[in-house]
């Protein structure tokens, strides 16, 4: 164990519903969709139309600026539809599936250098799980990144186990991470998660400088490992890219074949008998789980997450369904109760802290109304980050790039703020100020 | 939203939409609004503003109580009434009840209207001010200046700035400094602590003098002090004062449950302390006073000012280590103030007042030093 990395601060969120280690089915799709808004910063244009016929791995989206970069199709079948949003937004392309698949061969050659990898990632189209940070954005494939970064476990609400949906592909996984590490001098850094670090596959892998991280919910977020192993200056860059996606490159360049079938957890406190589910990308929601009427279908994990909606389809990047309910009742002198057994709070002006192993029933509730920051040091507790929040959300709010570089934008995303969101009195949209100054640091550096 | 507390009437493009920040905010006090998280983390803490100043409010309870009885039990000694404790209890709660009322109403009004102008919700930072003004100030002091200081404070330091959360100063010192300054024959001196407005009117009685602490110290000195009150007298809250800050266990009792529930910062208070405890030691070294140092801590209200005005997150130094430096400088200036000033026996409140000034420059120095150690440490990597 060379490198450890011990994080106090941070939160986990206690909410019901946890996936048993155990597949509950096998989805075969009759819909796949293909969904361009999946990918942030990805510009769709069409390579396909209704009717054509596509193989697991045909491109069927290209980039209208950098056109190498690709979207490939999951499944083979026929394209069926196009939808598209307002003013004609291309918002996904339904390819109905065949009963046996056939894949697109990519051949078995080990990528010898740096230019065949990234040939590689292009043509299969997973180029667009290569994250570049700052700003979390597809990553330029004409750059060289300082070093790349994979963690191996989440520890967001409810969050797929890798252990369990990974543990059996760990060839995969090491041959995607030797691919990656001719990407960049930096290096592979793989970070392990310290609860789990010997019975974990993943401590043992090969080309790569494994970090052990431990502590609660953000510690596994990516943004958080590089925050405190090697911090992102101006001027920098740094890629990630999610596991199961590391997975599914060595999974190419052992098999030929690119394949994203992936454990899913579908998971939350309205689902019956949590357990993983074995889909691909863009499978319908309802295929996945029965969703009853009046819940909310997350892709991802509660605090990140996308609303899916019941007719919504499994994003790229996501292993998790998260389902809850609508928190529309209105409870009776909630804020004045002394005690709510049902309701949690990190505060101690509530008493969860009086059964720390409890599993809550949360709903989407906002517990409150928004108000103007009256901070009492919550952002701090739940941000493992050399930076202070309150400032840099400030910073964002106003748009004001100079404040934002120096309170660190640069080795933000959203997601690594989300608990502010959660723990917040005054029930501000933190994540969704962090994302408006990204934006604006996008629009303004290009 | 329709409901039965929220007719059409009410709603937007009803006849009464104007008026819904008033019925959202009596809605809301009653039930949890049915609110759904739209974007962002989809499920959110259970903590809100309301119970956040309500653990104030609960945490003012304790030196609120003590303070009824204690107006009573002064009013009893100086006049020389035989009173028992229920006596004592009664006539205090009944003297302080019209300050609360006027407090609130002229508050909450001037709240409600501007929540109206501005088309937001009811903040609930007037839930702590409202409760804490009446414990700041003369329990004789007249009924309209308090409306007219209140007043003055919630628009002038509160509503002007975008109300709760956006004030720089404190709103409760601004009305106790406004009628400190505007009204002085009112708000300090020897004969106002004592209330006697009612008792006037049973009894012939003349303005009887009865000095706090503070200012026999600071005529006197260490022997005048200690023939009229003992440092235990002090502790306990038996001596004439503002209604909150005589008792110093009952704010102790506060100052656990705030601390406890992390809604204040214990930092600030034990710098403050820390800071008070120095410059009244160094007082006493250079002469300046022949009492011992932690005698500041128990007279006037140098306690209180540190437990539950220092602590206001909104106005108090945001950054960690921002609040041990403001909590240091809010202590030791306020003993100096005490010490080295002629004028003014009580410096807790221009001292607070003055430190929420300095908040933002204190944390912009924390901030930027800490960015450029950042950057140093970063570059040297």
């Amino acid at each position: 164990m060379s490198n450890q990395l011990d994080l106090k601060k941070g939160l986990d969120i206690p909410v019901k519903g946890a996936a048993a280690q155990k597949v509950a089915k096998t989805v075969k799709p009759g819909v796949v969709a293909v969904k361009p808004t999946d990918f942030k910063g990805f510009l769709p244009r069409l390579l396909v139309k209704e009717g054509d016929r596509v193989l697991a791995g045909s491109p069927v989206l290209a980039d209208k600026q950098k056109p190498r970069i690709l979207v490939t199709s999951p499944v083979s079948g026929t394209v069926k539809s196009i939808v598209r949003g307002d003013k004609r937004k291309l918002l996904a392309v339904l390819v109905e599936a065949d009963a046996t698949q056939e894949y697109v061969d990519f051949g078995t050659k080990v990528p010898a250098d740096a230019d065949q990898v990234k040939e590689l990632l292009l043509t299969t189209g997973l180029w667009n799980a290569v994250i570049q940070r700052p700003y979390g954005i597809q990553a330029d494939p004409e750059l060289k990144p300082k070093a790349i970064f994979v963690s191996t476990f989440s520890t967001a609400p409810l969050a797929a186990d890798t252990e369990f949906t990974l543990g059996d592909r760990f060839a995969d996984f090491q041959a995607g991470v030797n691919a990656l590490g001719k990407l960049t001098d930096g290096g592979v850094h793989v970070t392990v998660n310290k609860a789990v670090w010997s019975s974990s596959p993943f401590h043992k892998v090969e080309n790569a400088i494994v970090h052990s991280v431990g502590g609660k919910h953000p510690a596994g977020n990516v943004g958080v490992q590089i925050s405190h192993i090697s911090p992102i200056l101006k001027g920098e860059t740094v890629w990630t890219m999610p596991v199961t996606l590391v997975a599914a490159l060595g999974h190419v360049i052992n098999t030929g074949k690119l394949d994203l079938t992936r454990k899913v957890a579908v998971t939350g406190p309205v689902v019956a008998d949590p357990a993983y589910v074995v889909a691909l990308p863009g499978t319908p929601v309802k295929e996945l789980a029965d969703v009853p009427a009046d819940a909310r279908v997350i892709g991802g994990d509660v605090l990140s997450g996308e609303t899916l909606g019941t007719d919504g389809y499994l994003g790229y990047f996501q292993d998790q369904l998260t389902l809850l309910h609508e928190g529309t009742e209105r409870e009776w002198f909630g804020w004045a109760k002394p005690f709510r057994p049902k309701v949690h709070s990190s505060s101690w002006c509530y008493f969860s802290w009086l059964t720390p192993g409890k599993k809550y029933d949360m709903d989407t509730n906002l517990h409150g109304g928004p108000r103007a920051f009256v901070e009492t040091k919550c952002f701090e507790d739940v941000t493992p980050m050399d930076i202070f929040p309150i400032y840099l959300i400030k910073a964002c709010l106003a748009g004001d790039i100079e404040k934002m570089e120096k309170f660190g934008i640069y080795e933000v995303l959203p997601e690594d703020l989300a608990l502010c969101d959660y723990v917040d009195p005054s029930k501000n949209d933190i994540q969704a100020i962090i994302q408006q100054g990204i934006d604006l640091m996008i629009k303004e550096m290009a | 939203m329709a409901d039965e507390k929220k007719p059409g009437l009410f709603e937007k493009g009803g006849k009464l939409y104007w008026l819904h920040s008033t019925i959202d905010a009596f809605d809301t006090f009653l039930r949890v609004p049915g609110t759904v998280t739209a974007k962002g983390a989809h499920v959110r803490d259970g903590i809100d503003l309301k119970r956040v100043m309500i653990m104030v409010v609960i945490a003012l309870v304790p030196a609120a109580l003590f303070g009824m009885y204690n107006v009573g039990l002064q009013t009893s000694l100086t006049y020389g009434l035989d009173w028992n404790f229920w006596h004592m209890f009664w006539y205090g709660l009944l003297r302080m009840l019209p300050l609360f009322v006027v407090s609130y109403l002229v508050g909450l009004a001037i709240e409600f209207g501007s929540s109206q102008i501005r088309g937001e919700e009811v903040n609930e930072g007037y839930l702590v001010t409202g409760f804490l003004i009446p414990l700041i100030v003369p329990v004789d002091v007249p009924l309209w200046m308090l409306a007219l200081a209140v007043a003055f404070s919630v628009i002038f330091v509160k509503e002007v700035f975008g109300g709760t959360g956006m004030n720089i100063w404190n709103p409760a010192l601004v009305a106790r400094a406004f009628l400190f300054f505007s009204y002085p024959s009112s708000m300090s001196g020897s004969s106002v602590w004592v209330s006697k407005t009612w008792v006037s009117a049973l009894k012939d009685v003349d303005a009887v003098s009865a000095a706090t602490p503070l200012a026999i110290a600071h005529d006197g000195g260490a022997a005048a002090l200690s023939s009229q009150y003992s440092f235990l007298d002090m502790v306990y809250g038996f001596i004439p004062g503002s209604t909150g800050e005589t008792s110093v266990i009952a704010i102790l009792l506060g100052a656990i449950l705030l601390v406890w529930t992390g809604v204040a910062s214990w930092k600030i208070m034990v710098s403050s302390i820390a800071g008070g405890l120095l410059v009244g030691w160094l007082g006493q070294l250079g002469g300046a006073t022949d009492l011992p140092c932690y005698y500041q801590l128990v007279m006037g209200g140098f306690l209180f000012g540190s437990v539950f005005m220092a602590t206001d997150p909104v106005t108090a130094a945001q950054t960690e280590t921002g609040k041990w430096i403001y909590g240091f400088l809010v202590g030791a200036l306020a003993v100096v103030v005490r010490l080295w000033n002629p004028g003014y026996m009580e410096g807790m409140m221009l001292a607070i007042l003055f430190m929420n000034t300095m908040a933002p420059l204190i944390d912009h120095c924390v901030v930027t030093t800490h960015i450029n150690r950042r950057a140093k440490k970063v570059k040297t990597a």
